[in-house]
């Protein structure tokens, strides 16, 4: 028990001061970095909770795909280190009432789960039992049987996100040239190569 | 051995766990030395050469030599370069090779951490390997090394996708996502077999995440001197090249337990049962290794459009189209796995 307690504060301790790294950092890549930090002790946060499919689905997720491409592009800015800290001072109270806010809610929901914790699950679909599944089984459980049309809703609206994406960035330019595979495998030497014989001194 | 330390308290659990980790990390350190010296030994007796043969007997010292050579070496850290980045680079390379190796099963029973998530552990540790290569590019504050580094980033967060994919049939199959219980489900048949075209693009898909040839884009000698690693020397060096060597390794051992049947015998035959179950997987983990190399012996080089081209449009919609005829099949009861 002291062991889990520990990690915890650990992984805590070690997520809030990334965060911190983050939005502290003089480097933009140094606080993609740290965000990766974060995320890794979130896992380690969710895997302390029994909750090892979520912990490993925001590793694969969040670290393995979104943060790549975050460093991907935050590699290729071309940044003004000085420009970018002027603001600073200015955006912080926005950015502190929006903290201010989120607070206050996580704050409600937390009051919530200790004043009333029969109000929380009324409304939910009852989780099954850990016992009898494991966790992976158990979500599966919950998304495709009892939420599948506010999952499907979620994917439909993601699609949508992603269509509209491509279509506003996609740039169709007139004149490139570009590889046809069917093309090129449809050719064949009689049609391309003409074997003729050159007599001497009169070329072709 | 385990209770006589367990009864020590958590000092003795803690001594155990340490001795376990050696176990496992000593053989495979071992063997990176030796696939590097196995894959110039290959190599060359495909280009009938004679390989390493000075040190020690057939040359079989070469790989200890190479490596007190790096050792010694200075480690050179260039004016330009980002430090922290630059030497946590190949650390992170390094230490995200090993870490895997803790949920891999060599037998019944025989695993480090016996995890439900085994296998989505595997594929997030296997994702995360893109960031020593694009920490090392960019730190290096160098041309050649940013654009390899650009290169392979790009070329394993595609293939990725279309593995994702092909981890999920077996999975579907398999009804686990515990590695010692997809190795089990295996026992009737391997899953090479009902799954014969997805263990190929798996396979493929494994050649370009560690960035082996053909798909080596990212250190392409001949356009990018050596890709992201051309600042790097001595052991900064030595440690990206053995977490390249010991990826292979991980991810023929990945091939090995989702299609090959892990540390299961080929048939249940008395002979066969003879041998135990570690001798087996390593055997199986040789053959993929070797395919490695073969590949890297008979291939060209791929133009990188056409990598790009392989992973979006081939491979991706093939595997996609999988998930939905493997997940009718079992839906409909026609899964191999018996149960």
């Amino acid at each position: 028990m002291i062991l889990q307690a520990l990690a915890f504060y650990l992984f805590s301790f070690v997520a809030v001061a990334a965060a911190v790294m983050v939005i502290s950092a003089r480097n933009p890549v140094h606080s993609v970095l740290f965000l990766i930090l974060a995320f890794f002790n979130g896992a380690g946060l969710f895997v302390l909770l029994g909750a090892e499919f979520l912990a490993m689905i925001l590793v694969v997720v969040y670290v393995g795909a979104v943060a790549v491409l975050f460093m991907f592009v935050v590699m290729m800015l071309d940044i003004n280190f000085v420009e970018l800290r002027q603001g600073f001072l200015q955006y912080l109270p926005i950015g502190g009432v929006v903290g201010l806010v989120l607070l206050a809610e996580l704050l409600v929901i937390a009051g919530g789960w200790t004043l009333a914790p029969e109000a929380a699950s009324g409304g939910a679909a009852p989780a099954p039992a850990p016992e009898t599944l494991s966790n992976t089984q158990a979500l599966g459980e919950l998304l495709y049987t009892h939420y599948i049309y506010l999952f499907q809703g979620a994917g439909l609206i993601l699609l949508v996100a992603m269509i509209g994406a491509i279509v506003l960035t996609h740039r169709h330019r007139e004149g490139v040239r570009k590889q046809r595979i069917g093309d090129q495998l449809r050719r064949r030497a009689e049609e391309t190569v003409k074997l003729r014989k050159v007599p001497t001194g009169k070329g072709i | 051995m385990a209770e006589f330390f367990t009864s020590f308290g958590f000092w003795g659990q803690a001594v155990w766990i340490v001795i376990k980790i050696l176990v496992i990390v000593a053989p495979l350190l071992t063997a990176v030395a030796y696939l590097t010296y196995a894959e110039r030994k290959v190599l060359s007796a495909m280009h009938l050469r004679r390989g390493p043969n000075v040190v020690g007997p057939f040359g079989l010292l070469q790989p200890i030599a190479d490596g007190l050579k790096l050792f010694l070496k200075e480690t050179v850290i260039p004016s330009g370069a980002n430090r922290a980045v630059f030497i946590l680079a190949p650390c992170v390379t390094f230490i995200l090779a090993l870490i895997a190796w803790a949920v891999i099963p060599f037998g019944p029973g025989l695993v480090l951490a016996d995890i439900n998530v085994g296998i989505l552990y595997l594929f997030a540790i296997s994702s995360l390997g893109v960031y020593g290569i694009l920490m090392a590019g960019w730190a290096s504050n160098s041309r050649y090394a940013f654009l390899g580094a650009l290169r392979s980033a790009a070329q394993m967060v595609s293939y990725e996708v279309s593995m994702g994919f092909i981890i999920i049939t077996v999975l579907l199959f398999a009804g686990s996502l515990n590695l010692t219980d997809i190795v089990m489900a295996q026992k009737n048949i391997w899953f090479v077999f009902p799954l014969l075209p997805m263990a190929v693009i798996f396979f493929v898909s494994t050649l370009a995440e560690t960035n082996r040839h053909p798909f080596d884009l990212a250190e392409a000698e001949a356009e990018l001197v050596a890709g992201f690693n051309v600042e790097y020397s001595a052991m900064t060096f030595a440690l990206f090249f053995l977490g390249e060597y010991a990826n292979m390794i991980l991810m023929s051992a990945m091939t090995t337990i989702l299609f090959l049947g892990g540390w299961l015998p080929p048939a249940d035959v008395a002979l066969f049962t003879w041998i135990p179950g570690p001798v087996w997987f390593a055997f199986k983990v040789a053959a993929v290794l070797f395919v490695f190399i073969w590949v890297r012996g008979t291939f060209p080089r791929y133009r990188y459009d056409q990598l790009m081209r392989l992973g979006w449009k081939v491979f991706l919609p093939l595997s996609l189209a999988s998930v939905a005829i493997v997940g009718g099949l079992v839906a409909y009861g026609l899964s191999p796995v018996a149960g």
